[in-house]
């Protein structure tokens, strides 16, 4: 039966094709079984809208009159730090940027109500930002001082690009100590209170392709509402982890760098966000559409909540000290279920990201797909896989001498 | 008639140390829970209380507070939340201490039940997003 993405393409042009989401083609399969699902089915669209870090974007604001080197000076987008390292107007923001007078966690723990992440959704609002600049001055880019509204329509280019997003699978939190700790995985109750954990489970991207098989570089996406692209294989991208049978990793796995312009996109899909106690960052959306191109393929997107595990970890000890336990394995069923048991404990359960919105951008995704707006790419090159030796590394720390 | 109702009670400064509560047991009848007091960095008391008693008697200790200089607040506007920004992920289902947050086992929406929040605001900056608004 293998099909190729170009014979999909041509489908979804005619209007023939059959698009459904990760969670649809879970009862396909079971009622038609795995054979007759692949010959049916052309692409299955994948979702998540969770925090990630690892996200940012670049703008290009244009030259001022005298011209301006912001490049070595200090740039704030309303009073947020953006990074400047870069030639003249370039500037790169990153969700977890604070303002300089951003109490922290010297009031601990801190509120974190105001970041970088939620500049980037301010811009993509369309709403007016405040660039304060101060710079060094050249013959060539005499000013040295600029503050003036800014608007995304009027910058040259806006692009998110995140370095790391979409995690395939991720631990499950819990804290083990006698007080409540404040962490990237949300607030956790002191001896085993609460569990937290973060995954769009069975419609997840990269768990829908545990073995990158069609996601790879160049792969179009759904991003933050608009178009984007996988540009790269994320940071810390580890695919050489425990999997069960079906090749499903049970630890965080693959991750993906995406990039795509910013002026396409939606706040409802790059929404700021604040973690008490630990900082500020971004929701973010991303949908991988996935050609069914053999039945291996579909197999792998039939996954579901059931069939995917995850660690659950203490991030009051074993976390933050880097230590390798893992207090057991749950799954996504059983995370959804509302408990989960840890050493003989019920402990109730909390997703950090949305499993409605990871549905409604599987459905979009899918509606672009049918509507035409949307066609599938070829990667022009794969994700590290199993075998490429890529592995995730700690520091090795070397101590400064004298 | 018996009433109960949950309300905010925010006592100026030269009322903190009176025993305004006391009062309302004794010469007005009212049964009360505390479910919430503290005083804020400014030195203003905040007491959120479940007051019940015949309807004539609430009616009478409400006045009561007023006159003494205490500002009251209906608990049900108390805390409420932004559904444009709630994004149904589910964090605050474990921080609510009375179950106000349901999740739909189906659509997994998030359901917020303001009638069984007594406004403790711990989800307020447990919402990533937030979402969960305190309103005066
Ligand atoms: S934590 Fe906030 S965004 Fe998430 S479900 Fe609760 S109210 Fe909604
Ligand atoms: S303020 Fe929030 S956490 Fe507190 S009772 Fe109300 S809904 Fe629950």
């Amino acid at each position: 039966m293998a099909k190729t993405i170009e014979e999909i393409n041509k489908k979804l042009e005619s209007g023939r094709a059959v698009v459904v989401t990760a969670e649809e083609i879970i009862g396909i399969v079971r009622e038609k079984g795995l054979e007759r699902a692949a010959q049916e089915v052309d692409v299955v669209t994948t979702g998540t809208f969770g925090p990630m870090c690892s996200s940012g974007a670049y703008l290009n604001i244009g030259h001022s009159k005298p011209r301006i080197k912001l490049g070595g000076g200090r740039v704030y987008l309303n009073d947020v730090p953006a990074y400047i390292g870069l030639a003249a107007v370039d500037i790169f923001i990153g969700a977890n940027a604070l303002p300089e007078d951003d109490p922290r966690n010297r009031v601990h723990p801190g509120e974190f109500n105001y970041g970088g992440g939620h500049v980037i959704e301010e811009l993509v609002a369309g709403k007016d930002v405040r660039l304060v600049a101060t710079a060094y001055g050249t013959d060539c880019h005499p000013r040295k001082k600029l503050e003036t509204w800014l608007n995304i329509r009027d910058v040259n280019e806006a692009v998110l690009f995140n370095i790391r997003n979409a995690y395939q699978n991720y631990s499950v939190a819990v804290n083990l100590s006698d007080r409540v700790i404040y962490t990237y995985m949300g607030i956790l109750k002191p001896g085993l209170g609460n569990a937290n954990y973060c995954s769009a489970g069975q419609l997840s991207p990269l768990l829908n392709d545990p073995y990158y098989k069609t996601i790879g570089i160049g792969t179009r996406i759904f991003l933050g509402g608009g178009i984007g692209y996988v540009a790269w294989p994320g940071t810390q991208h580890n695919p050489d982890v425990l999997r069960n049978e079906a090749g499903v990793p049970k630890r965080p796995a693959g991750t993906l760098a995406v990039i795509g312009d910013l002026k396409q996109m939606k706040p409802r899909w790059l929404m700021g966000a604040s973690m008490q106690g630990y900082g500020g960052t971004i929701t973010v959306g991303i949908g991988v559409p996935i050609p069914i191109l053999s039945e291996e393929i579909l197999g792998y997107t039939a996954v579901t909540d059931a069939d995917i595990l995850a660690p659950v970890i203490d991030y009051s000890e074993a976390y933050p000290q880097r230590k390798g336990d893992v207090l057991g394995e749950v799954s996504y069923a059983e995370l959804r279920s509302g408990r989960i048991v840890v050493r003989g404990k019920e402990v109730p359960t909390a997703s950090l990201s949305s499993y409605p919105r990871a549905v409604e951008i599987a459905v979009t995704l899918k509606e672009w797909l049918l509507a035409g707006k949307f066609r599938l790419t070829q990667p022009v090159a794969p994700l590290p896989g199993v075998e490429s030796g890529v592995t995730f590394k700690p520091l090795k720390e070397r101590p400064l001498e004298e | 008639m018996i009433v109960s109702r949950r309300i905010v009670l925010r006592f100026p400064r030269r009322l903190v140390d009176r025993p305004i509560v006391y009062w309302l047991i004794k010469d007005y009848n009212l049964e009360f829970n505390i479910l919430k007091a503290s005083v804020t960095p400014d030195e203003e008391g905040l007491m959120v209380l479940e007051l019940r008693g015949e309807q004539a008697d609430y009616d009478r200790g409400i006045r009561y507070l007023t006159e003494a200089g205490v500002r009251i607040q209906s608990l049900s506007q108390d805390v409420i939340r932004n559904e444009e920004r709630c994004t149904h992920c589910g964090a605050c289902i474990t921080i609510c201490p009375t179950y106000a947050f349901e999740v739909d086992p189906v659509t997994r929406e998030v359901s917020f039940y303001g009638d069984k929040c007594i406004a403790c605001g711990l989800c307020i900056q447990a919402c990533p997003p937030r979402a969960m608004e305190l309103h005066f």
